[in-house]
């Protein structure tokens, strides 16, 4: 069964990897003598895109439109990702509601007042369009929102389980869920907050848990196109920042006097402590941003660039190994999946904790 | 550089709906699961904490009873006792009684033997005098011719017949 499934991921990933090389080939038969560029190819993969691009099929990409929603000086712009047809060289002009806009590598351009198409200098910078608010439904987001529905789905039956049975025991999805519910009250939370207060914060740490390693496993499943929303910068900070924002408001009288006058040493060094405790406030959401960001982006980009190997090499005897240790690393991923949303939370729970301790000296 | 720059448009809709799935969550998900595992924990300790009651009171009951079936043994013990002591007693008095029946008994047919001894001497006596007044007859028949012989004869019989 759990064999099977690794097949299929390696295989998904081997096909993936194969239907976008297609379609780098093809641009490079168009671009003249343009090697096969790993960089680009995983990149493209790792960051966001403005529509869900499913497969290549001769010669045409197939992909899911995603509605594209700029705030500019007009005010709200609404249209599907389809508009542009796929270009993402800034060559197809869409014109709503008066205003003209461009894409490039994957970015929103607004043209400016009397242009007609968007014009580059040597480095490939636009010079005549301004990038407008792009609230977007990006491949990112839509995968979000899958994510939630699944995870929805998940804890509603696992509930009504809870309420099916008489004596509270949980049947079903609900005696999966139930381990890892109080794995994450009894490992993280209770030793990390307490047993007094840890209550307050079980619902945040449990939905940022959850959240968090449902969109690792998601983006690592490569039919949904690896959309890699944990390993997005804006996405962690986002989770970082809430985060910070509770436990900067249930910082207690005692956690603020560690910051600013760090009781139990000289006064000389109470001044040397204030400000790297300051700086400490901030690094803490910001670790955590990067440690989420960077290794599963990493993660992603390492199974690509060892599916590149094939295609630098252009050999097929090579294919053995790339494939045997992208194995290898996706096998380290699905456990990686799991210790990242982990450390998040009961790193979460550890600055709770510090905020609501009381003082004991 | 483009890796690292947080797209403002992702930010808001992660925003969004990671408070969007909280609030659900914790209303429909979170509380009912929690508060479940919470009363079902409380459940099983009340319960153990019930089952340490029964073993205690279990052991409580089997000391009583201990103590019972000891109380209980020691009365009949008591009992056999005072009941051995009963017999005894019974039989010493019976003993007691018959005894005193006996010498009773004894003491009557000494006081009868007396009375018939002393009847007996009495007709002893009598017949002894009747015997004496026939012999004298005889010895005054036989002597009453000799005077002296006469006087003679009646000293020595009654001389002869003593009272035992």
């Amino acid at each position: 069964m759990r064999l099977s499934t690794f097949k299929t991921i390696v295989f998904s990933v081997l096909f993936l990897v194969n239907s976008s090389i297609v379609s780098a080939s093809e641009k490079k038969e168009g671009d003249n003598d343009k090697k096969f560029d790993p960089k680009e190819m995983i990149m493209h993969h790792v960051k966001d895109a403005h529509e869900f691009h499913l497969w290549d099929w001769n010669g045409k990409s197939v992909s899911i439109p995603l509605p594209i929603i700029l705030w500019t000086d007009n005010g709200l712009t609404t249209f599907m990702s389809s508009a542009f047809h796929h270009d993402d060289s800034g060559k197809e002009v869409v014109e709503k509601d008066g205003t003209k806009f461009v894409k490039f590598h994957e970015k929103i351009y607004q043209l400016n007042d009397g242009e007609n198409a968007a014009v580059f200098d040597e480095k490939h910078n636009l010079i005549n369009a301004s990038k407008p608010l792009d609230f977007s439904i990006t491949r990112n987001v839509f995968m979000m929102w899958v994510s939630v529905i699944v995870l929805l789905l998940i804890f509603f039956s696992a509930a009504r389980s809870y309420k099916k049975s008489e004596n509270n025991v949980p049947s079903g999805i609900g005696s999966f869920v139930e381990p890892l519910v109080v794995f994450v009250r009894d490992e993280i939370a209770r030793p990390m907050i307490g047993e007094h207060k840890y209550k307050r914060y079980m619902p945040y740490l449990l939905t940022i848990f959850f959240f968090i390693w449902i969109n690792n496993i998601f983006g690592l499943i490569p039919v949904l196109n690896g959309a890699n929303l944990s390993g997005n910068i804006a996405f962690t900070l986002t989770l970082a920042l809430f985060t910070f924002i509770i436990t900067t408001v249930s910082g207690n009288k005692n956690y603020w006097k560690h910051i600013f006058w760090m009781p139990g040493v000289p006064i000389p060094m109470k001044i040397f402590l204030m400000p790297i405790e300051i700086i400490g406030m901030f690094t803490k959401p910001i670790s955590l941003m990067i440690r989420l960001f960077a290794n599963i982006t990493a993660g992603h980009i390492i199974i690509l660039a060892l599916m590149s190997l094939i295609f630098i090499f252009k050999s097929v005897a090579i294919a053995p190994v790339s494939v045997a240790f992208s194995l290898f690393i996706t096998v380290i991923e699905i456990v990686v999946t799991a210790i990242q949303a982990y450390i998040f939370t009961i790193l979460s729970a550890l600055y709770f904790g510090m905020a609501t301790e009381e003082a004991h000296h | 550089m483009d890796l690292v720059t947080p797209g403002f448009g992702l930010v808001f809709w992660t925003g969004l709906t990671f408070l969007f799935l909280l609030l659900i969550l914790r209303k429909f998900a979170w509380k009912p699961i929690l508060g479940a595992v919470s009363d079902r924990e409380d459940g099983i300790k009340k319960a153990l904490a019930s089952a340490e009651d029964a073993r205690k009171e279990m052991q409580n009951l089997q000391a009583d009873n201990e103590r019972i079936l000891k109380e209980a043994r020691a009365e009949r013990e008591g009992m056999l006792k005072e009941a051995r002591e009963i017999k005894n007693k019974m039989i010493d008095d019976a003993k007691e009684e018959a005894k005193e029946e006996a010498s009773k008994i004894v003491a009557q047919a000494q006081a009868s033997i007396e009375t018939e001894k002393k009847a007996a001497i009495a007709e002893l006596k009598s017949q002894v005098a009747n015997l004496s007044i026939e012999i004298a007859e005889k010895v005054v028949r036989d002597e009453l011719s000799n005077k002296d012989k006469q006087v003679k004869l009646v000293e020595s019989m009654l001389g002869e017949a003593t009272l035992n």
